[in-house]
């Protein structure tokens, strides 16, 4: 499983909504614009939305003998991909399964996917603590996993789920890398006045109360938001946008990490 | 010590179940061959028993989490219960692995009493109680790592062993998805030979499309569960800038938003609440926004008014 992965992510949140498939979407591709090799897979069964996101609906999973191979996002072949999503046949299809059919296909996808070599292999998952995330963090013992990302937004009605989170990274023994703080202020377009519709500073405190490292503060930016469903990364088309400085932040800081040696 | 099945065995969903001969012998053949008791949950007939004071049951669902299906059920919760003071409401938090309730409901740290009749859930106001999982917990940092089949028993016990008293309408708060939470609560409510209002749903979306993707999903679950659905309440449609007052789409609906989908899968769109700070705030400090005069208290009249109007 997994046997030519160098480092294995996992992003996670306690709640839904604040921002898990950007956040990984947007770091696969900031790994990939640094010269990595990256695998992205999606574990949300019941809302896969990272096909969306990397505007690949619709594509078709094939099979080889060594089993599936993922979508390849360019003929570069250095962002491969996986999700329920290809593999439904209508977009509007419901995946109506219990927690032990949701475990086989996560276990399909860790086991039967050539994933091939890969630098980073960022996990995106649903909110909660369930079968997925237990599933996961299973098979991620028999493999080196670097550790996992936390998404948050800064209020109190999602920082109570995310601390959740944050217990069950502690229980199950992965190492937490930091928190990111998304949908963080909105500077209004007309007069720039920045308004905290989801209050501020959350994310931040609570990387202080938990010991864990604050990564980086993401505003409500439309122009990041404008990038989903296509396989543009924040670094190459909104290089000064506070979204770019952070996920650089993060990349340096997992490069750090890893020691994978960059190509460029 | 769960004997296993005979060989042979024709599957306890089969016609023959219980009448073939390998039937002969094995501990289950009185359970399979009797047809008034093929495959019913006993705890169907509990929650049946502890649910006939409770008038309708709505279920406030999305396929995707983060959209302000808590909020949607604190927001109606309060402003129905403040237009209808002689009527009982009731608010279930089905979110095992991440309630909201207590928190938006403003009753953190509130702990449940168990008496003769079963748990007494926490009185809100006076026409309004809260059962939620969180009320069971020590600390909020505490975390649930169950997978399905408790999470399935903790519904049933929430279903059936709650004492809810006479309630005029149940509101199930419910987490992001379409999995074993969704399915438990609608095996265990759903009864086809009740009035047909008893048991309906809302779906909650924002204007995006990575939204409205997997809310689309959600309604076909609940074509397929044959749960009717009285709307889409579409939640964060716009922001007004507290500063020079001018609107921006901060989840723009590229594709056409909640309309455009309500229009396409043929199910009714409620109504639109803006995406308001005030609203927020109030939600992390448990406040009642309802009584103050306000975009989303005007949209909350129009969509609590068509609620109504469908029982």
């Amino acid at each position: 499983m997994l046997d030519k992965v160098k480092n294995v992510i996992v992003v996670l949140s306690g709640k839904g909504g604040v921002g898990k498939s950007t956040v990984s979407t947007q770091l696969a591709l900031a790994l990939r614009a640094t010269g990595h090799k990256v695998g992205l897979l999606d574990i949300d069964l019941c809302g896969p939305s990272v096909p969306y996101l990397l505007g690949l609906e619709g594509r078709d999973i094939f099979q080889c003998d060594d089993g599936w191979v993922p979508i390849y996002t360019d003929e570069s072949k250095t962002l491969a991909v996986m999700s329920i999503g290809f593999l439904l046949k209508n977009r509007t299809d419901p995946v109506i399964w219990r927690g032990p059919k949701k475990t086989m296909m996560i276990k399909q996808f860790l086991s039967d996917v050539k994933w091939d070599e890969l630098d980073y292999l960022i996990i995106d998952t649903p909110p909660g603590t369930s079968d997925e995330h237990i599933t996961v963090m299973e098979c991620l013992r028999e493999v080196p996993c670097n550790g996992a990302i936390i998404v948050t937004t800064p209020q109190g009605v999602a920082l109570d789920d995310v601390r959740k989170e944050i217990t069950f990274c502690k229980k199950t023994g992965i190492k937490l890398l930091g928190i990111v703080e998304n949908m963080s202020g909105f500077v209004c377009p007309h007069c720039t006045e920045c308004t905290n519709i989801f209050s501020s500073n959350g994310g931040a405190e609570l990387a202080n109360l938990a010991q864990v490292p604050h990564l980086g503060t993401l505003p409500i930016d439309p122009r990041v938001g404008v990038l989903a469903g296509s396989t543009a990364s924040a670094l190459d088309e909104l290089p000064d946008s506070s979204t770019a400085q952070i996920l650089r932040g993060i990349v340096q800081h997992l490069d750090a990490l890893t020691a994978v040696p960059a190509i460029a | 010590m769960q004997a296993p099945p005979p060989e042979h065995c024709p599957g306890v969903e089969s016609e023959q179940a219980g009448r073939v001969s390998a039937c002969a012998g094995c501990p289950n053949q009185s359970i399979c061959s009797d047809p008034t008791k093929k495959l019913e949950d006993p705890g169907k007939a509990l929650v049946a028993a502890a649910m006939k004071d409770v008038k309708h049951k709505l279920l406030i669902l999305s396929g995707k989490g983060g959209v302000g299906k808590s909020t949607v059920t604190t927001l109606l919760t309060r402003y129905l219960a403040r237009s209808c003071p002689d009527n009982n409401f009731g608010v279930l938090d089905i979110d095992i692995c991440g309630p909201s309730q207590p928190r938006l409901l403003g009753a953190l740290g509130e702990n449940v009493h168990q008496s003769g009749s079963g748990w007494s859930p926490v009185g809100i106001d006076d026409n309004v109680c809260l059962m939620s999982i969180g009320f069971l917990l020590s600390s909020v940092d505490d975390a649930i790592i169950w997978r399905g089949p408790k999470k399935n028993g903790m519904i049933r016990q929430f279903l059936s062993e709650v004492d809810w008293g006479n309630l005029d309408l149940l509101l199930l708060d419910t987490p992001p998805g379409t999995s074993d939470e969704h399915l438990s609560v609608c095996t265990y409510l759903r009864d086809d030979s009740a009035p047909k209002d008893s048991l309906s749903a809302i779906i909650v979306t924002t204007p995006q499309e990575v939204a409205l993707l997997d809310v689309r999903k959600e309604i076909n679950f609940c074509r397929k569960q044959r749960i009717p659905i009285l709307g889409v309440i579409e939640n964060m449609s716009s922001f007004r800038c507290g500063h020079c007052g001018n609107s921006s789409d901060i989840f723009p609906a590229k594709t056409g938003g909640a309309a455009a989908m309500c229009a396409e899968m043929e199910v009714p769109l409620l109504g639109s609440l803006p995406l308001d700070p005030r609203v927020t705030r109030a939600c992390d400090a448990g406040e009642d926004i309802t009584a103050m005069k306000s975009e989303t208290t005007d949209a909350l009249a129009a969509i609590c008014s068509k609620i109504m109007s469908s029982f």
